[in-house]
């Protein structure tokens, strides 16, 4: 095993994991905010993320060779789009969330349309979130690795390799690796979320879960 | 767009609906892996899910054990599969159950979990056993949820029953594999539209199937709580 | 009290934007790192002046020979960043055509035919060289070939030859109907694939069957039977292992296939040019063959048999 070289293409990996979801939860916000703020916009948002879903990863990578060269972002901007279909839902489901009366008490306390936006709905918002970045996050790190098929580094290129030379050691330890990898930036994640929500850290782990449970429910409904 | 113009094209040469090689075989071939996937799947998943929401424990578990069931890497799996057991039907269905696994049983538990307690009390007091009640209230209830998390996983399946393709197989990810080995632009972005399609094809069906089996009122209800 | 509970929040939001955005940046720059760790950096940009990208296919034995190129470079002072894996021939010919690949060992006999000259009827390593050399595009140019050679072929199970007393291509006439043929998906549409069976021995094949690049997806649908024939690479180890044969070739469907440095002039120097012809001077299909086992069937590191070569042939790296 070419321990070096193992170690560079799991860094690759990750680069190649983690951009994609938070480029992807940068550009959610504002689309997530509009579908909000304008309700006729959500139903074509959530028709085109259903369909960019179904499309198959090689294939949007060979697509965007012809404009991206064989480089880093062949595949970070389709790993970008799927993480958009899972964050967007989230974004908006996020913001619905925030009780009625909340708002309007935010309201009537002065705060404009943007404040209250950034102060009171965003925050809250952030369980929901914070689960939809959790699945971005996760499948991306997993899917990078397919780019192994086209030349691109990353844990995929043992996959291919120890396949070629019936090398199993090669495919246990990038398997093992892809999974520690994501697995480490969703425990990030959860520690997150418990340090920006100070509001909700109560005993109760079936409350917490079942909140959970129906966020990762409802960036499946998209 | 380029992208459609070559699609177009090769989808519209004749040659290709033709042969061994054919779209309407590839289609059929493709339809197969999903097919027994999702079946195998449900067929895991759903007595999991529904038991589990149940009788109301590991909730917390299953959400989060299907969350890291995602970082599985799917080709990674294959090829592991692959290599342990050649080239038989387990080493790619094997990969893509997997895959298709978490949304079903997410859902499917969750479907049951929500379902109101009032109406379980209810139905036991009418003299429902537990059996009955899971039955005639508790699953019924749960049918728009329990749908909701096989079409996902349909999705999941028909998108990356690709990598059959890459050890040898059929299916639609032949016109992936081979069109990226030829540098065949056309047919790589013509093997993406037909999957593509198979999947708004395979949404619709779910849609229908919805309305058949989940009962008028339910489906009204499921809407209003959504 | 609501404002420093939030404050994070936002804190949180502005500082993810920064590090994707620096992280978008680098991974803009950054290219595919190196087995042998030449290209760290990941700022750095792709084939500045003086540096070197070397390329390789799709399949082991070629991605050994490009680390061989790579670390005799940088052996000799040159600045390499390493591509490896990118795919079949028809996915880096244009790569390296625009120079976004500097240099590729090449089979010369495969490279005139799949991208070069398709109709060209150079055979022998002399035919094929002159043809190259007259046809590639003006950015292109191949150097010196070595002796070694790693051709296509069609091959079959001893015991398939033996039940049908073969022992070179011009006999599977009558039987070629009957019979799968397989290989690496671009075989059905590569001149000397398919296409030159037919025309040079006039065989139809029963259908052919996509695998891979004569690895183990070919090697076992040969074994097993799913298929009669496989292009099978001639240094593959296991051709002697799984008792294959490979059939002859009398027509030269299949010509000379000498590894060979295919290069982008403007960005090769004489160093480069020096170091690379003396690799082609001292690669023989026998060392290449004993390569090829070492990292296939002994699983041994591509940097470690790579080093341990040049350092046996006298070449620094």
């Amino acid at each position: 095993m070419n321990w070096p070289q193992f170690w560079q293409y799991t860094a690759a990996n990750a680069l190649l994991g983690i951009v994609p979801a938070v480029a992807g939860l940068a550009i959610s916000i504002p689309v997530g905010i509009a579908c909000v703020r304008w309700r006729w916009l959500y139903g074509p948002v959530l028709s085109a993320t259903s369909i960019i879903y179904a499309i198959p990863s090689l294939a949007l990578f060979v697509v965007l060779i012809a404009y991206t060269g064989l480089s880093n972002l062949t595949v970070i901007i389709p790993l970008t789009l799927f993480s958009l279909c899972v964050l967007v839902p989230n974004v908006v489901d996020g913001l619905r969330s925030v009780p009625e009366p909340v708002r309007q008490a935010a309201t009537a306390m002065g705060f404009g349309t943007i404040r209250r936006l950034v102060q009171v709905e965003l925050p809250l918002a952030v369980p929901i979130v914070i689960a939809g970045l959790r699945v971005a996050v996760v499948s991306s790190i997993s899917l990078a690795s397919v780019s192994g098929l086209i030349g691109v580094a990353s844990l995929g290129y043992f996959f291919i390799d120890g396949l070629q030379r019936n090398f199993n050691e090669e495919i246990y330890a990038a398997i093992v690796a892809v999974i520690v990898l994501a697995l480490a930036c969703d425990l990030i994640l959860v520690l997150a979320r418990w340090l920006l929500t100070p509001w909700s850290r109560k005993p109760g782990g079936r409350a917490t879960a079942n909140a959970e449970g129906a966020q990762l429910l409802q960036e499946q409904s998209a | 767009m380029s992208f459609f113009s070559f699609a177009w094209n090769w989808l519209q040469s004749s040659s290709q609906w033709h042969g061994a090689g054919g779209i309407p075989i590839r289609v059929l071939q493709h339809l197969g892996y999903t097919g027994l996937s999702l079946l195998v799947a449900a067929l895991i998943a759903l007595p999991a899910g529904v038991l589990i929401g149940h009788f109301g424990r590991g909730g917390f578990l299953v959400v989060n054990l299907a969350n890291a069931w995602r970082a599985i890497p799917t080709l990674g799996l294959l090829i592991l599969m692959v290599s342990l057991l050649g080239f038989s039907v387990l080493a790619w269905l094997i990969p893509l159950v997997v895959l298709a696994i978490p949304p079903i049983l997410v859902n499917a538990y969750e479907g049951v979990a929500a379902v109101d307690r009032d109406l379980k009390d209810a139905a036991r007091g009418m003299g429902m056993t537990d059996w009955q009640v899971l039955r005639k209230v508790e699953i019924p209830v749960a049918l728009p949820l329990i749908m909701l998390g096989l079409r996902t996983g349909a999705i999941f399946v028909v998108a990356t029953a690709t990598i059959a393709a890459e050890i040898g197989l059929g299916g639609l990810g032949r016109y992936i594999i081979d069109g990226l080995a030829t540098n065949n632009y056309g047919e790589v972005a013509g093997g993406a539209a037909l999957v593509v399609v198979l999947a708004l094809l395979i949404q619709f069906a779910f849609v229908g199937l919805r309305r058949l089996v989940v009962p008028t009122p339910l489906r009204a209800m499921a809407r209003a709580d959504n | 009290m609501m404002r420093t509970g939030y404050l994070p929040v936002k804190r949180g939001v502005l500082a993810g934007v920064a590090v994707s955005a620096a992280l978008t940046l680098a991974a803009c720059g950054s290219s595919s790192s190196s087995a042998s760790g030449s290209s760290s950096n990941p700022l750095a940009p792709t084939a500045s002046t003086g540096t070197v990208v070397v390329g390789s296919a799709n399949f082991p034995e070629n991605e050994l020979l490009a680390t061989i190129y790579s670390m005799a470079l940088q052996g000799a002072g040159v600045n390499v960043i390493d591509k490896f894996n990118i795919g079949a021939r028809e996915v880096y010919y244009p790569e390296i055509e625009k120079g976004a690949i500097t240099v590729i060992p090449e089979y010369n006999g495969a490279l005139l035919a799949t991208s070069v000259d398709p109709k060209s009827t150079a055979a022998t390593t002399a035919e094929v060289n002159a043809a190259l050399t007259a046809k590639l595009p003006a950015s292109l140019e191949i150097l010196n070939s070595s002796s070694a050679q790693d051709k296509d072929s069609v091959t079959v199970t001893q015991a398939f030859a033996k039940a049908h007393h073969l022992t070179s291509i011009s006999q599977l006439g009558p039987i070629a109907k009957t019979m799968v043929i397989g290989g690496p998906p671009e075989f059905k549409t590569r001149i000397d694939g398919l296409v030159g069976l037919k025309d040079h021995y006039g065989l139809t094949f029963k259908s052919f069957s996509p695998l891979d690049e004569s690895g183990p997806i070919s090697l076992a649908a040969l074994v097993d039977g799913k298929v009669q024939a496989a292009d099978i690479f001639t240094t593959t180890p296991q051709l002697i292992t799984d008792h294959l044969v490979a059939l002859a070739d009398p027509k030269f469907n299949f010509a000379a296939q000498n590894v060979t440095p295919l290069v982008y002039k403007k960005h090769v120097s004489s160093t480069v040019a020096n170091t690379l012809n003396e690799i082609s001077a001292k690669l023989t299909t026998v060392g290449l063959l004993a390569m090829d086992k070492a990292v296939i069937l002994d699983h041994a590191p591509y940097n470690t048999v790579a080093a341990g070569w040049l350092k046996a042939v006298g070449i620094k790296s």
